[in-house]
């Protein structure tokens, strides 16, 4: 019992975090960023492109409305926030995994000024970065097939940014709990994919049994999806706060867990 | 670790060295701030290294054992985003970068992709990288540990040209000639413990003998022969007679009368090796 206090008191404990040091971490993979991002940035973002026209041409010429929406239309800013999601998650958890175990960039990092906790901080706010750029390559993709029908889509860059910031500590807190690599497998087949199936990015969920949309509640992309819908699509500001509010509060609970599990993790 | 004592002097280069498992890293892991000790105390530059970590890791350099470099990016930008780390502007970082590359031999390596570059020029390039905020101490651990000869000089050579400078050298080594070389003091640990401290001239005289005399694979039928010559300590191996002396000459003597092939026998020094090997023992530590 004794071990497991102590466990849940340091990793719940405030961190020793700065954001000017974070800031230098985050520069240091925007650097790399420069030189790489030709031959990953196409990877990631292409595959919401690939739904919007399989999906949005194929499926919907058979489906014509959905609540009275064109299909395209409906699907679109879904796929916004899945670009986002993956964009933050593929950063978290391959790329943070491979950083911190194998090419020793955080212990290079913690050898200077910058701490455990920087890292971790510097790292989610890059990976929201990285997020927010595969949103906005989708949507300029997207625009000619009519992403934009509300005034409230001006806020598209603070709601990817808050919704890659959620995506980040999520993945980071999973990346620095593992002990193998292999592990990362399972968060995209036994967490994302499900998520990204009762998302409502491709149906509406109120038709669905009452105990699926309870399930549906907790998952991240659900509100993501809602918030992309209801700023790009629909316009119902009550439905924009609701969703992003639910989605700064899980941010703002679990924030501090990657930063203190990666000084447990490294510090050893 | 089960508790260490030692105090490095300032602009001196202070070595530990032990076999593996001895404890360096951890030592070295500790004085760089980066794993704190779980009890006891440990101040570098007169500040406590866990509420002092961000103070004392800027006037700190740190050369890994392991290869860190940042592999996607150019030898000269290494510098740039390592620089960054200390809040060096990149206007201030550029020139200083130019500096620690020609400094380690490397200016025309400027441009290069790190995949490109010898295990010697990465070890430069830890270097130079650790010197970009010019750093009042410099931490290396295991600094020419699988180098080749020449590279090894060269770093022996840039390491001393800093001692002159101004900067404070802390190191782990496994080789003997490594330590004798570089430090002004050091001390010999062994499962986490400090068996001795001094300098390499005062462990020597204290710890062995003036001279040693090696006899390799002497026939069978003199073991009797050689065990009747007195030294200050004889031991036996497999494959050689080992007599630790104070006189060289005379247990050379006797060795030599008895009928050996004489290019077997081997009169030398006492060494830090020597010193290393009776106190942490022949034996294999793993």
């Amino acid at each position: 019992m004794t071990v497991a206090t102590e466990a849940v008191r340091s990793l719940t404990r405030p961190p020793r975090v700065s954001l000017p040091h974070a800031w230098r971490y985050w520069r240091r993979n925007a650097a790399v960023f420069k030189h790489t991002y030709r031959l990953s940035l196409l990877a990631w973002f292409i595959e919401p492109v690939i739904y919007l026209v399989a999906m949005g041409f194929g499926l919907g010429k058979y489906l014509q409305r959905v609540q009275g929406i064109q299909y395209i239309d409906f699907i679109a800013p879904g796929l916004v926030a899945l670009s986002v999601m993956y964009g933050s998650t593929f950063e978290t958890t391959w790329n943070a995994y491979f950083k911190m175990e194998r090419a020793g960039i955080y212990n290079a990092a913690v050898s200077t000024p910058v701490g455990l906790e920087d890292v971790a901080l510097g790292e989610a706010l890059w990976a929201t970065t990285r997020a927010m750029i595969y949103g906005g390559a989708f949507i300029v993709i997207a625009i000619p097939f009519g992403v934009f029908h509300s005034w409230l889509g001006l806020l598209t860059p603070p709601a990817m940014a808050l919704i890659g910031l959620m995506f980040s500590f999520l993945g980071l807190v999973f990346t620095y709990a593992i002990s193998k690599v292999d592990y990362l497998s399972y968060y995209w087949t036994l967490f994302l994919t499900p998520m990204f199936m009762f998302s409502g990015i491709f149906f509406p969920l109120d038709r669905l049994p009452g105990w699926v949309q309870a399930f549906a509640w907790f998952m991240p992309l659900r509100h993501s999806v809602e918030l992309m819908r209801a700023l790009l699509l629909t316009g119902n500001a009550a439905a924009a706060l609701r969703a992003a509010l639910w989605i700064a509060i899980l941010t703002a609970a679990i924030f501090v867990l990657p930063l203190n599990m990666l000084r447990r993790r490294l510090e050893g | 670790m089960r508790g260490i004592d030692f105090a490095a002097d300032e602009q001196s280069c202070f070595g530990f060295l032990g076999p593996n498992g001895a404890g360096k890293t951890t030592t070295m892991r500790m004085i760089s701030c980066t794993t704190p000790p779980s009890d006891g105390s440990l101040s570098v530059l007169g500040l406590d290294v866990v509420a002092g970590a961000r103070t004392i890791k800027g006037r700190m350099g740190v050369v890994p054992q392991e290869n860190n470099l940042d592999e996607e990016v150019s030898v000269f930008e290494n510098l740039l985003i390592y620089a960054r780390y200390f809040g060096v502007r990149t206007a201030d970082a550029a020139p200083r970068a130019e500096e620690q590359l020609a400094f380690v031999q490397l200016e025309d390596k400027r441009d290069w992709q790190i995949p490109r570059l010898s295990g010697g020029m990465k070890r430069r390039l830890l270097i130079a990288r650790a010197l970009m905020n010019e750093p009042e101490i410099l931490i290396l651990d295991e600094p020419t540990t699988g180098l080749d000869p020449q590279a090894r000089h060269l770093v022996w050579e840039k390491l001393r040209t800093l001692k002159r400078s101004g900067v404070t050298l802390i190191l782990t080594t496994h080789y003997m000639e490594e330590a004798a070389q570089l430090c002004d003091r050091l001390v010999i640990m062994h499962e986490g413990k400090i068996l001795v401290e001094g300098s390499p001239r005062e462990l020597v005289a204290a710890h062995t003998t003036r001279q040693v005399v090696e006899v390799f694979e002497p026939p069978e039928e003199l073991q009797d022969e050689l065990a009747s010559i007195n030294a200050r300590h004889v031991e036996r191996l497999s494959d050689r007679w080992i007599f630790y002396t104070d006189d060289g000459d005379t247990t050379l003597g006797k060795v030599r009368a008895l009928p050996i092939d004489p290019s077997s026998v081997w009169l030398r020094g006492g060494t830090l090796e020597d010193v290393f090997l009776s106190l942490t023992g022949r034996r294999l530590v793993e």
